[in-house]
């Protein structure tokens, strides 16, 4: 059994002009210790795909079908109390912007002291030291003094290890990090992914890494799922996926990463993703893709095994 | 930016449809402005639909409570009460109207004087409107009231005097926001062509926050009065006006006369509360912008 | 530190302003009728003593010099003599301003107790009946005149139900006030364990206080509700609810929490109006306070406490409102340090 197992799940959000199917058919297996990368871009269902996970999606958006299997507990089908008991304790958010994600008049220390008073029963005093010895380990110099600040005066870095702390007050199995690099300078970035392998390698949690930036996944994870359009395209292993990658999104993806040994043309991927209020029939990528056939339009290609942990939703390269 | 194109002609065809639009989502708006309209109108034709004259006293009729024809009660002198509350609204209607006209127009030709000048005369131009609106508006109408006398043209005196400082201010800031732009225009056209740009492009944007202003602080214009007419500052009797009668129908309360300070009092707040659903109306059919948060 | 520059940058607005409504005041001043050599010469003075008198108080003096005597009084504390009471106006004020004061703060109190939740409410159930009843209820309030809501609400309470005792001022006539210590009959009374006079006091304070907290109700529970609408959907209390934390501490410990410290600078705004509202109540329900003293002046055209009573507002309009800005900037971390 998967730490996690996503099936089939569908979430639509309703607006004045209909549903918006944000997420559409998501199927996923994490398995404790490793990291994924949820990758895709905005608009592909990702962030979505992560609130399901933590059961907060709420009016307007509500989960049409599907399952999300969390140590084999089914949280679609929990009340808002049993879910309770999940969030924060057993899978985490780290949450984007983590400047605005912190209440601007509570002490960062108190913030984190009080999910351990909450979630652990501990006394004020004990959550306090848990809270700064938790600073200290996402590597916060001199945790003492930077506990008693507010978010105004801390840099986006400092925040962002905050952010991580405070997830990890619980000792989680799941972390789901929500565009963690977003907004950071690029040497901070990587010491805030090096922070999150650390934490993986320490306490054996699993991290879903969501984020439009492939760069990131190929430094972080152990496995990538890339999401277009509210639809997983294609599943792989790291290093299969940016070796061998099949569906046309993902090589249009991989190819327009920017290179800094070769003098290569920068390829964006042409068009938009299409609307999610009325998706057109077939697949979601056909109006962008370089490999599209008539059959595209009409069917939506189902997700197929093409190699060893390596899967991938296209009529052209991978489906018979 | 709201642009309102060329004025007056496109401008009312361009209400007229949003203002149907919205009688229809909006009941209670258009209820409102129905019931402003009735005012007005009872207010212009007031001498000749009152059932009795206003001063007509009958002490065989005094101190009786609503009933036939009387349909408001009548007062210790047996004046007919619903006859002097529609009479009390020429006066109840005029002043505000006349003072938010009059602050309008003070109040814009020094905003945008200070906001176009700017320099020292702007400095002491809002100094100056600090320091009166650091005075309640009600508190400084009583102390002007008290100086300037209860006639008629000192009490319109007096509330134009306390909202000069809202449209001073609205004004001024338009100006400046203006003359941001101004400098990119002034790139492309030079000296006086620049002027008239400002007065052309500038004076229809600010038409939209200055009328809801000045709808919204003419329902405040008729608290003051009213409430400076109770006070005795006002309006003096035999003269009606709703203020004064509330505090004549006090006096009654005590032997049980309710229709007497009841009406006139309700005429105000119905009155007040019309400008503002107005206010609000109008704020929601020229400026969507300014909604906010409702 | 920027907290300190805060505070000044806030004072040196307040001093031009402060000068301004003195000289507004003088204005007003000059503007009342009435000679204050008149009333100082006394009702047996001959012309040639109230001409004497004038000199003495600097009344034949150029208008720039009078001015300058005039802030001179008031740094004496001089505002002049009642020509009613025939004392000097400072020490009417002093005996009446707690009255006034104990009105105010019970109303302010009442308003918040009501208002908040009211909004709290509304921004909880958006768009369903209890806001659109909340926003009926504002818009109305606005418009409601406040002397007649006060008396609808002595009709109802004391005449048709009896409930309320007579609005003749704090106190039953047969009940001695408590001993002075703040001057609020309701503290003092529950500091000397005074019961009946607690119980005299509360009851008549409750239907003026209610009057006056009506007025400001509406507009508080509207701001309460715009901000807290602002806190909810932040990225914070969604942080918060992904964290786990249950919804009543969310609602109540973070978004309320941030919400109150704007609404904070809209009680200085609002107390503008309560001190208008106060001369109207106060003269409404005889409530011996300083409204009420400035205006039976206005009736008699007794100059000196009409204009002290207009300073008086307007200072402490300008001092509350530097005082609530000095308490935003303790309140809300990111303007207190740096």
């Amino acid at each position: 059994m998967s730490l996690l197992e996503i099936e089939d799940l569908v979430v639509h959000f309703d607006t004045d002009a209909g549903p918006v199917q944000a997420v559409d058919g998501v199927g996923l297996n994490v398995e404790a210790g490793e990291i994924i990368g949820l990758v895709g871009e905005s608009g592909s269902g990702k962030s979505v795909t992560g609130l399901a996970i933590l059961g907060l999606i709420r009016p307007p958006g509500r989960i049409v079908r599907g399952a999300v299997r969390f140590e084999g507990n089914d949280i679609v089908g929990m009340t808002e109390a049993q879910r309770r008991g999940y969030r924060g304790r057993r899978i985490a958010l780290v949450p984007q912007s983590p400047r605005t994600s912190l209440n601007p008049v509570i002490t960062v220390g108190e913030q984190i002291a009080r999910l351990s008073r909450l979630h652990g029963g501990a006394s004020r005093g004990d959550a306090m030291k848990r809270a700064i010895s938790l600073m200290e380990q996402v590597g916060i110099p001199d945790a003492g003094a930077k506990a008693r600040q507010y978010p105004h005066q801390l840099s986006g870095g400092t925040c962002q290890r905050i952010m991580v702390a405070m997830a990890l007050t619980s000792e989680p199995r799941l972390l789901i990090a929500d565009e963690p690099t977003t907004g950071l300078d690029v040497s901070i970035a990587a010491r805030i992914l090096d922070l999150l392998r650390d934490v993986c390698v320490r306490t054996g949690s699993s991290i879903i890494l969501i984020t439009h930036d492939l760069g990131v996944v190929a430094e972080t994870c152990d496995r990538v799922a890339v999401m277009h359009g509210g639809q997983l395209v294609e599943a792989a292993a790291v290093r299969d996926l940016f070796r061998h990658p099949s569906h046309p999104y993902t090589r249009a993806l991989v190819a327009s990463i920017p290179r800094i040994d070769a003098d290569i043309e920068l390829m964006p991927i042409p068009g938009a993703v299409p609307s999610l209020l009325r998706p057109p029939p077939g697949c979601r990528y056909a109006g962008r893709c370089d490999l599209v056939m008539g059959r595209c339009r009409i069917a939506r290609p189902p997700l197929v095994t093409i190699g060893a942990g390596h899967m991938a939703a296209c009529f052209a390269t991978g489906a018979p | 930016m709201a642009d309102m194109g060329s004025p007056d002609g496109s401008l009312a065809r361009r209400m007229a449809f949003p203002a149907l639009r919205l009688a229809r989502r909006n009941p209670v708006s258009f209820v409102a402005a129905v019931v402003l309209l009735l005012l007005v109108v009872i207010a212009v034709l007031a001498p000749w639909i009152v059932p009795f004259g206003p001063d007509d006293t009958d002490p065989t009729t005094a101190l009786a409570g609503p009933c036939w024809p009387h349909l408001f009660g009548t007062d210790i002198y047996g004046r007919d009460e619903l006859s002097r509350i529609l009479y009390a609204a020429r006066v109840d209607l005029a002043v505000p109207l006349a003072s938010t006209a009059i602050a309008l127009l003070i109040g814009c030709a020094i905003g945008m004087l200070a906001g176009y000048r700017g320099g020292w005369l702007d400095m002491l131009v809002m100094r100056a409107v600090d320091a009166v609106l650091a005075f309640p508006a009600l508190v400084l109408a009583m102390g002007l009231a008290a100086a300037l006398g209860n006639g008629l043209g000192s009490l319109i005196v007096v509330i134009a005097i306390t909202q000069v400082p809202t449209y001073l201010r609205l004004m001024r800031a338009e100006i400046l926001r203006a003359r941001e732009m101004e400098y990119a225009e002034a790139a492309v056209t030079i000296g006086n062509p620049v002027r008239r740009i400002l007065l052309l492009h500038l004076l229809p944007n600010c038409i939209p926050p200055l009328i809801v202003q000045a709808t919204l602080a003419t329902g405040f214009a008729l608290l003051t009065m009213a409430t400076l007419s109770f006070l005795g500052l006002g309006i003096q009797p035999p003269a009606s006006e709703w203020g004064e009668m509330t505090a004549e129908g006090a006096g009654q309360m005590v032997t049980g006369e309710w229709w007497l300070f009841v009406f006139p009092g309700l005429a105000i707040m119905v009155a007040v509360l019309s400008f503002n659903l107005i206010g609000d109306a109008v704020r929601d059919i020229l400026d969507p912008r300014m909604r906010g948060v409702r | 530190m920027s907290f300190g520059w805060y505070v000044l940058k806030r004072l040196a607005l307040v001093i031009p302003t402060l000068f301004g409504v003195t000289l507004i005041s003088f204005l007003l001043t000059v503007l009342l009728p009435g000679n204050p050599a008149l009333v100082k010469a006394g009702p047996f003075a001959t012309p040639a003593y109230v001409k004497e008198v004038e000199h003495q108080m600097g009344l034949d003096r150029p208008v720039p010099v009078q001015y300058e005597r005039y802030m001179l009084g008031l740094a004496h504390g001089d505002l002049g003599e009642s020509a009613a009471t025939g004392r000097p106006v400072l020490q009417d004020f002093m005996q009446r301003l707690p009255a006034t004061l104990e009105l105010t703060l019970a109303s302010l109190l009442l308003a918040i107790i009501f208002g908040v939740p009211l909004g709290v409410v509304s921004a909880l159930h958006r768009e369903k009946l209890i806001d659109h009843f909340g926003r009926v209820i504002a818009v109305a309030g606005v418009a409601l005149p406040s002397f007649w809501t006060g008396l609808l609400l002595i009709y109802v309470f004391f005449y048709l139900l009896g409930i309320a005792p007579p609005p003749l001022g704090r106190l039953a006539s047969d009940i001695p006030p408590p001993t002075h210590l703040t001057g609020l009959y309701v503290v003092d009374s529950i500091l000397t364990g005074n019961g009946p006079a607690l119980w005299s006091s509360l009851a008549h304070l409750a239907l003026p206080a209610f009057t006056l907290a009506i007025s400001i109700m509406a507009p508080l529970a509207r701001m309460v509700r715009s901000t807290m609408l602002e806190t909810l959907v932040s990225d914070y209390v969604k942080a918060a609810w992904a964290a786990g934390l249950p919804a009543r501490r969310i609602i109540y410990g973070d978004a309320l929490r941030n919400a109150l410290i704007p609404v904070v600078t809209t009680l200085g705004v609002l107390f503008g109006f309560l001190m208008a509202g106060n001369a109207v109540v106060e003269s409404v329900f005889a409530w011996p306070g300083i409204g009420n003293y400035a205006v039976t002046a206005l009736m008699t055209k007794d100059s000196a406490p009409i204009q002290s009573f207009v300073l008086f507002v307007a200072v402490m309009y300008v001092v509350v409102n530097f005082a609530v800005d000095v308490a935003y900037g303790l309140a809300d971390p990111r303007i207190r340090l740096s």
